[in-house]
């Protein structure tokens, strides 16, 4: 982006803000709440090198204890550690691993269908879970596996298996996880998709047919090859936002009984923070979480930028 | 190929519909049904237990249709108090949040897609940084309850005031508006906030609906600002609700209804959360179908421009 003022028209400082009064007045409450609900908090990362007293308020950031690397370095001697990093990190990767593909597959075929009202009313169908809350999500897992009377354990023993207690099952975790994840978002994510691939010049696929390819040719030849930006360029911002696991779901769906596979590292922190009242310790891990996450963005908008010349900023 | 054969085919299709290509179809077919079956089965399952005969349910002979019809739970559920209060909470936190969701988000917005305006760029960054970075949840909780908002109904507002990424959607959607009718209302002596009612928001209507969408879902869906800010059961959220009957198994609501009886409370247990997830979801079915033909617009502006 260039400046945009012609050189003859450089104004003083004060006939410009005179000038854009109205539009700094609008961003004014925009710019209030961006200082106090993001950017204090951020400077309020201090107490990470704190020895933070609760009750001491938010004033306790300029008088609390100054402890150095302390908190990094208990977080980083415990046994949790590892399984923290491991745990986010795998979910993540296994969702994206898992989740990703399927909404390509899914846009594929529904732009391919036949019968185009019917692919209509299958793509709000599929779509709307993804509206639906997490809580009601985790709810329906929970009350479907149950033991005693979840209908999955119902087929279960009608076939003569033994029930499964699949929520308090360390293995089962992540397999839930991500299914559940994917069933919820797969056919949101393949909107884009779609799209993509209604945007192509139909002339193409006519001069694929002239040229004796069949459909099957045609989605390996033309369709992906076209949509292939598309692909990358959510690629890679799923990469960005890889380690943002949903705190929520998993918080709604672990017990003490899997933190083996579940607990991740913001349900650590908020169970250190908001439940112990570790602050500084929980905002250390946090802040140890935040600057891998952004390290995780700025990668990604690099290769953006390289592979696709759209950058975030 | 016989004659016959040629004649039946589609005209569109006659150079290349060979049997790969039927094979393609059936596939195709499977897979969208598939998804529609995997997709929509959960639901139909769980408004069936819902409304049917609760000996049926506890027998598991529901499976897909409802077996029998009966409102016992329906009624346990409709006559518990605390429901109405997490219901109409969340009324109140939806409506008013998302109303002040799309208010300051065309407001961040409006100044950011104006191409002449000096701190355009500075701004721009300022609001795109925090969708990267941020203090995280403790120096955010320490925040809001510094600020007095523990058990107080803006604590479900002001810290999810709002979003980022949204902003970026409505900022792409207003620097597509002519420049012009901006100029021709400047000389007629319109300021910004005449344009900005009267020019753009109008001119983007399409995506003021995607984003009040949105919103609205993420304002009705919200479970984690309750629990962090909502000590008091009187402000509680509908998702707070929620939580406490099909994940923590609360028999609150069979309690207040006083059933009598082992069998028929083990008969409704399992009706009455599935009565919640019906109650729960329905305002999310009726509001997502209207919606379909802006989702695309919004959905693709936000990816590609972000």
């Amino acid at each position: 982006m260039t400046n945009d003022r012609a050189p003859g028209r450089k104004r003083s400082l004060s006939a410009t803000l005179y000038r854009e009064r109205y539009l700094l007045l609008m961003f004014l409450p925009v710019f209030i709440y961006y200082i106090v609900f993001c950017y204090l908090p951020m400077a309020g990362l201090v107490m990470a090198f704190e020895d933070f007293k609760m009750g001491s308020g938010f004033a306790g950031l300029f008088t609390s204890k100054f402890v150095g690397l302390r908190w990094f370095k208990q977080f980083f001697g415990s046994p949790f550690a590892w399984r923290l990093i491991r745990n986010t990190f795998l979910l993540s990767f296994y969702s994206l691993i898992f989740g990703f593909p399927i909404p390509i597959i899914f846009a594929v075929c529904i732009t391919q269908f036949r019968a185009k009202r019917v692919a209509k009313v299958a793509q709000v169908i599929t779509y709307m879970p993804y509206f639906i809350s997490t809580v009601v999500v985790v709810g329906m897992m929970t009350n479907f596996l149950s033991p005693s009377s979840g209908i999955i354990n119902q087929f279960i023993k009608a076939l003569g298996g033994k029930p499964i207690n699949f929520m308090s099952n360390p293995s089962w975790f992540r397999r839930l996880y991500v299914i559940s994840g994917s069933w919820q978002s797969f056919g949101f994510n393949a909107i884009i998709f779609v799209a993509a691939i209604m945007g192509i010049d139909p002339a193409l696929y006519e001069a694929m047919r002239v040229d004796g390819a069949s459909r099957w040719q045609q989605i390996i030849h033309l369709i992906l090859p076209m949509i292939s930006n598309t692909i990358i360029l959510l690629l890679i911002m799923t990469l960005g936002n890889l380690l943002n696991v949903g705190f929520e779901k998993v918080y709604l769906m672990y017990s003490p009984a899997v933190y083996e596979t579940g607990d991740v590292i913001a349900t650590y922190v908020y169970r250190q923070g908001i439940e112990n009242k570790s602050f500084g310790y929980a905002s250390a891990v946090g802040l140890f979480y935040s600057v891998v996450g952004f390290v995780f963005v700025l990668a990604s908008n690099m290769l953006s930028r390289r592979m696709t010349n759209s950058s975030l900023w | 190929m016989s004659v016959k054969a040629i004649k039946r085919r589609d005209p569109d299709s006659f150079l290349s519909e060979g049997p790969s290509d039927k094979l393609l179809d059936i596939v195709i077919t499977l897979l969208v049904l598939l998804a529609v079956v995997v997709t929509a089965y959960p639901f139909l399952y769980v408004i069936s237990v819902a409304f049917s005969d609760g000996g049926a349910v506890s027998r598991g002979e529901v499976v897909l249709l409802p077996k029998g019809f009966s409102l016992d739970a329906f009624k346990m559920v409709m006559n518990y108090n605390q429901l109405w209060t997490a219901y109409g909470n969340t009324a109140f936190y939806t409506v008013v949040g998302t109303v002040c969701n799309v208010i300051f988000t065309c407001l961040a917005a409006y100044p950011l897609s104006k191409k002449e305006f000096s701190l355009r760029r500075k701004l721009n960054f300022f609001v795109v940084f925090t969708m990267y970075f941020s203090g995280g949840l403790i120096p955010t909780y320490m925040v809001v309850t510094g600020l007095g908002l523990y058990n107080s109904r803006w604590a479900m507002i002001l810290p999810v005031l709002i979003s980022a990424y949204n902003v970026m959607i409505c900022r792409s959607a207003m620097e597509a508006v002519p420049n012009d009718l901006y100029e021709n209302a400047s000389l007629e002596g319109a300021n910004d906030f005449y344009m900005l009612t009267h020019i753009a928001v109008p001119l983007i209507k399409p995506t003021l609906a995607v984003l009040t969408l949105y919103y609205a879902v993420a304002r009705y869906n919200d479970f984690f600002n309750g629990m962090l800010y909502l000590g008091d059961s009187s402000l509680q959220t509908l998702q707070m609700f929620l939580r406490r009957v099909l994940i923590l198994s609360s028999t609150e609501i069979l309690q207040q209804a006083g059933t009598s009886g082992v069998a028929a409370a083990a008969q409704n247990t399992l009706k009455i959360r599935y009565v919640c997830i019906v109650l729960a979801a329905v305002p999310i079915f009726l509001v997502t179908p209207f919606v379909q033909k802006y989702l695309v617009s919004g959905t693709m502006l936000g990816a590609v421009k972000g």
